[in-house]
């Protein structure tokens, strides 16, 4: 019990996505069966990128649900959906990817697999780190809205022709245990398959290529970082700028310059590598230190390099 | 109250989201939600 306890204290994070990926995906019926849940949580969101059409999931993605009402006859807003984002965004930010989101867990458990060279970028990452924005408005939300069928009704661009988080947890459990559905495979499912099978092979390579890259969801949580009630703050008394904290951070953040950076997923890395304890939380009721110039002046230490 | 300042556009941002919430209840998104969530997604799975 003990040593249990010490595991889930040193890989707090990991355990939470585990416990959370369970909770939101407990129907385990549905992965015998071949079925999905049709209870009345249905209606409700869940934080994370989870295909409603996942046998064990509970919720539904809010992806999947924007685009399902954006691409509706009789709605072209959505009211209940941005409500449910901006609510998520106003009090997590990106804590969803990092602690909450099960395709985010997926990318970390990948990552762990040791490889020849570990990447800390893809070439092209300035530009890169903006195509999910590119995703979010063209994919999510202008194609469905536009490209309409006769009777009026369009299309979930993003999960038909790009989530991997659908083929892996809805389409593959869904198609190996149904043979009706199987009968049904054909190009786009290769097409699927094919990116899901990059997505994870990069995920060992580098570190969660489709957070950082791709994902609609991440993009929009990524624009509260700055203003949720969870967020990073740098306390400038401690702070040496030692660069310790982007050397922890495996999404090359410079935190001790934009702790509220879009791109961070709150892991909590940097908050354990700062030796100082500058990188402290907005729900922390840590007091502000004293300037640092009059500590290491104190210490006789040498002022570090700005970047 | 000083930390209702400190977040005053998360809690402003809170509202307006409740405030979305109850009216996309209201206009009927929340069913739409639910009748695609219950069906299994062609086009999620890679089928449609």
């Amino acid at each position: 019990m003990g040593k249990l306890w010490l595991s889930v204290r040193r890989h707090l994070r990991t355990w939470v996505q585990l416990c959370f990926t369970a909770l939101t995906n407990g129907y385990l019926m549905g992965f015998v069966k071949g079925k999905i849940w049709k209870g009345q949580t249905k209606a409700l969101c869940v934080p994370g990128l989870n295909c409603y059409s996942c046998p064990g999931a509970l919720g539904s993605c809010p992806i999947g649900s924007l685009q399902a009402v954006l691409a509706s006859r009789d709605h072209k807003v959505s009211f209940y959906v941005v409500g449910f984002l901006l609510l998520t965004g106003a009090v997590f930010g990106r804590f969803v990817c990092g602690w909450l989101c099960p395709f985010g867990l997926l990318q970390d458990l990948l990552y762990k697999i040791p490889f020849v060279k570990k990447l800390r970028r893809l070439p092209g990452d300035r530009w890169l780190k903006y195509l999910k924005y590119v995703i979010l408005t063209g994919f999510v939300i202008i194609l469905p809205l536009t490209v309409l069928d006769i009777v009026g009704q369009g299309q979930p661009w993003f999960c038909k022709y790009i989530c991997p988080s659908g083929t892996l947890f809805a389409g593959i459990p869904l198609i190996a245990s149904n043979p009706l559905l199987r009968s049904a495979l054909g190009w786009l499912f290769a097409w699927k398959t094919v990116v899901l099978v990059a997505l994870l092979f990069l995920s060992v390579l580098v570190y969660r290529p489709f957070c950082r890259y791709l994902c609609p969801l991440g993009a929009v949580y990524g624009l509260f970082n700055p203003i949720a009630f969870y967020r990073f703050k740098i306390d400038e008394g401690k702070c040496t700028k030692c660069g310790l904290c982007q050397k922890a951070c495996k999404l090359d953040i410079p935190v001790y310059r934009k702790p509220n950076s879009p791109e961070c997923i709150r892991c909590g890395d940097c908050k354990k590598a700062c030796p100082h304890g500058a990188v402290c939380s907005s729900l922390s009721k840590k007091r502000p230190s004293a300037p640092v110039d009059d500590r290491t002046k104190e210490k006789g230490e040498e002022t570090p390099h700005a970047d | 109250m000083a930390f209702w300042k400190r977040n005053l556009a998360a809690l402003l941002l809170l509202l307006l989201a409740i405030v979305l919430i109850a009216a996309g209840i209201l206009t009927g998104e929340a069913e739409i939600v639910f009748r695609k969530a219950v069906n299994i997604c062609m086009e999620c799975i890679g089928l449609g």
